[in-house]
């Protein structure tokens, strides 16, 4: 079994275009809070606790407008709802963590879900350290990043412009990798085509929510009408 | 806005999030008891997912004709190229944002 720190430097490894990708744009967060005219507390803590960034984003722009509280939870339980289709895909695997399941649920970002679904965990680690420690790094990643942007603001030059494209092509990789390991691709392919179907339609705000419906039921009715229209892996 | 209310207005975008990621651990609390429907549901969505993030990324350049917009996609085939070549994560995620990056800088 590997001990703590080869644990450690695995999860670590496997973040590593998180980090670059969380740091830019929890930094590009915390910037533009802070030329909102909020002070560093609120970015910092804003990311400790939603944790989404989308809905920080959204958040930001809400908190000067008009007080209207049903409103703000309307409107995040939309843009998140995605998560729960996250968290039905991770039921088994977060299944017996023990302790460890709350933070491994509270921490499940788009990034990191993708990342825990993705990696395929040697036999010599305990997966569930792995997901554990994968999930708090990345955390750890969008404070920092939603801190100094609060801090320093536009202080800060950030004079590499495109840095954020890291997300994308870690994206893109994992997409890839789970495309070639396999055997039916009737899932990636219909996730790939609807989503950009009805991002044409109905534009980027609810394109989501409203493509993983869809597919829920594509699903039923396959399920339906096939008895069980494929074996998974 | 107050000082209370915006903590209210945070603390409830946190019980928003969280209620989105805690609700289905919490009614699928046990294994045994959880649908074959909702297990099966599961297994079929996660690599629709990563298809559909990879669109969530390109969400604000599809459909606009800017440089930024050919730029990513230009890095985006890239990224998928060289994985499809190399398969080495690190590389294919190393190039194509080099690459991204190069493009929006010095063209």
């Amino acid at each position: 079994m590997a001990n703590r720190k080869e644990t450690f430097l695995f999860a670590f490894r496997k973040s590593l275009p998180i980090m670059t990708g969380f740091l830019f744009l929890g930094m590009t967060y915390g910037i533009y809070m802070n030329q909102q005219g909020f002070n560093f507390l609120y970015p910092t803590l804003m990311a400790l606790t939603i944790y989404g960034g989308s809905v920080e984003f959204i958040i930001a722009n809400l908190l000067t407008k008009a007080f209207d509280p049903w409103a703000v939870l309307i409107v995040t339980l939309i843009v998140s709802s995605r998560h729960l289709f996250y968290a039905i895909s991770m039921l088994d695997r977060y299944g017996n963590t023990g302790w460890r399941k709350p933070f491994l649920i509270f921490g499940m970002s788009d990034e990191t879900f993708s990342l825990n679904y993705s990696t395929k965990v040697p036999l010599e680690f305990d997966k569930k350290k792995v997901m554990f420690t994968i999930t708090i790094l990345n955390q750890i990643y969008w404070v920092s990043g939603a801190c100094l942007g609060g801090l320093f603001g536009s202080l800060i030059a950030i004079n590499v412009k495109g840095l954020s494209f890291v997300m994308t092509a870690l994206f893109i990789v994992m997409m890839t990798d789970q495309f070639l390991r396999e055997d039916h691709h009737f899932s990636s392919l219909t996730g790939l085509f609807l989503s950009l179907g009805i991002l044409a339609v109905t534009g980027k705000t609810y394109f989501m929510p409203i493509t993983l419906f869809l597919l829920v039921v594509i699903f039923a009715i396959l399920e339906k009408r096939k008895e069980r229209f494929y074996d998974f892996d | 806005m107050t000082l209370t209310e915006q903590i209210i207005t945070i603390a409830m975008a946190v019980i928003g999030t969280m209620a989105t990621r805690f609700l289905p651990f919490l009614v699928f609390s046990n294994s045994e008891r959880t649908p074959v429907f909702i297990k099966r549901l599961g297994d079929f969505l996660p690599p629709a997912i990563l298809g559909i993030l990879v669109v969530y990324c390109y969400k604000d350049v599809l459909f606009t004709a800017s440089s930024t917009a050919l730029f990513s996609l230009v890095a985006g085939l890239v990224t998928l190229a060289v994985h499809l070549w190399r398969r080495n994560m690190f590389l294919s995620i190393f190039v194509g944002t080099a690459c991204y990056v190069l493009l929006c800088n010095f063209l």
